[in-house]
């Protein structure tokens, strides 16, 4: 049996993994995101998990417009870090887990969820930046093996949040038969709010930011009863990312302890937000 | 006539069906410049390049004239139209700029201030 031990929601702003890259984390410009980084950071280096599940999307660089899957789930050994255009990362490969991406296929195919599978996924910075965000310092692999499961964010209709809260619920059940591991680390990706196209490109909204960090801990019903015109309106047209911090949620249990959450604007053109969560706490009776 | 069933929202692109089969070609272009080669073979012949990949002629007009309003309103996607703003060295605070009828500087200052709350 395993269990989800922590929860970890991330922007995946590429140029946040161009920083890291680069050496500008202690830029003016970017020194404040990082510091806010800092307590997650150290509280998730001393819980390293088994394995971990990452909740992402592809922007153009692992899969292209031909197939949108609206779920999908690796089962690779291995996933190559992407060349998005000029060079890969310089951060290692991703090593997966096809025990347990096989345990979940099946189990979220029995609950409802029938999944499209990826053999082969080239993973960008949707992936690699959130665990750099993890881990800023891999060395020569990543702390644990890491699942990827994709959301169609990019392409019009995306799943509903509620779809994706009940996803996320129903990983949580096929997560906690899985008798391989013992500690599962769970990453929900992207946002917060950001707008990159058209009149309103660079919009914010950090009155909305500040709702969805807190709900996303204590109220995520709320999130999950949001439609996609309410993201686009409220979080922008690339803000409905924020429906992947849902799988996430939905994954853990009903009381969850928070550990550190930061929000930065701007990382790019972005409103970057971090929040990590416990799983190990007492359920209400 | 079609239904319209995605949002419409003022200042928003809505990367919904239609939108994605109109632009399927020309955001297909963009992706392939991911490679060096491909931006190699593209950049020695733009027009034969977007020949090859069937776009419309507004659509390799709007390409040749780095017309990036038009590539979205003929439905390319951000992400893809990306591939060939990075390629000429572009930044996407560049691209808000031209979106919003902002100087690069100002789009970064206005990011830098906390985002543009108020549209």
């Amino acid at each position: 049996m395993s269990e989800v031990i922590w929860g970890l929601a991330t922007s995946h702003v590429p140029s946040i993994g161009a920083a890291m890259d680069r050496g500008m984390t202690a830029d003016p410009v970017w020194a404040p995101l990082f510091e806010g980084y800092a307590p997650a950071r150290e509280w998730l280096a001393g819980n390293p998990p088994d394995v971990a599940i990452l909740i992402y999307n592809d922007h153009a660089n692992g899969i292209d417009l031909d197939i949108v899957p609206t779920f999908a789930i690796g089962t690779a050994e291995r996933y190559q870090v992407a060349d998005e255009g000029f060079g890969r990362r310089p951060v290692p490969d991703v090593v997966g887990s096809p025990d347990l991406s096989f345990h979940l296929l099946q189990n979220l195919m029995d609950d409802g969820f029938d999944l499209t599978v990826f053999q082969e996924l080239d993973v960008d910075h949707g992936f690699t930046v959130p665990l750099s965000v993890w881990t800023p310092d891999p060395g020569d692999a990543w702390p644990c093996p890491v699942v990827p499961l994709l959301v169609n964010v990019i392409q019009y209709p995306q799943p509903t949040a509620a779809r994706c809260y009940a996803l996320g619920k129903a990983l949580g059940r096929a997560i906690a038969s899985f008798e391989c591991a013992r500690t599962v680390g769970i990453l929900g990706t992207g946002g917060m709010s950001h707008q990159l196209a058209g009149a309103r490109a660079g919009f914010i909204n950090p009155e909305f930011d500040a709702m969805f960090l807190d709900a996303i801990e204590n109220d995520p019903e709320k999130l999950a009863a949001l439609s996609r015109e309410d993201f686009i309106r409220q979080a922008g047209s690339e803000g409905i990312e924020l429906i992947m911090w849902l799988v996430m949620r939905g994954a853990m249990n009903e009381q969850i302890r928070k550990v550190h959450s930061a929000y930065h604007v701007p990382a790019s053109n972005t409103a970057a937000g971090l929040a990590l969560f416990d799983n190990r706490t007492a359920q209400p009776a | 006539m079609t239904s319209r069933i995605s949002p419409d929202l003022p200042g928003t692109y809505v990367f919904d069906g239609p939108t994605s089969r109109r632009g399927l070609h020309m955001n297909k272009l963009f992706m392939s410049l991911r490679s060096g080669a491909a931006r190699t073979d593209f950049l020695a012949d733009e027009p034969g390049y977007c020949a090859r990949f069937g776009l419309t002629d507004d659509q390799t007009k709007a390409v040749l004239d780095r017309d990036w309003q038009a590539m979205l309103d003929l439905g390319g996607s951000i992400f893809y139209i990306y591939k060939l703003a990075m390629m000429d060295g572009h930044s996407m605070q560049y691209l808000g700029g031209v979106f919003t009828g902002m100087s690069e500087a100002d789009f970064k200052a206005a990011m830098l201030a906390g985002g543009r709350t108020d549209v």
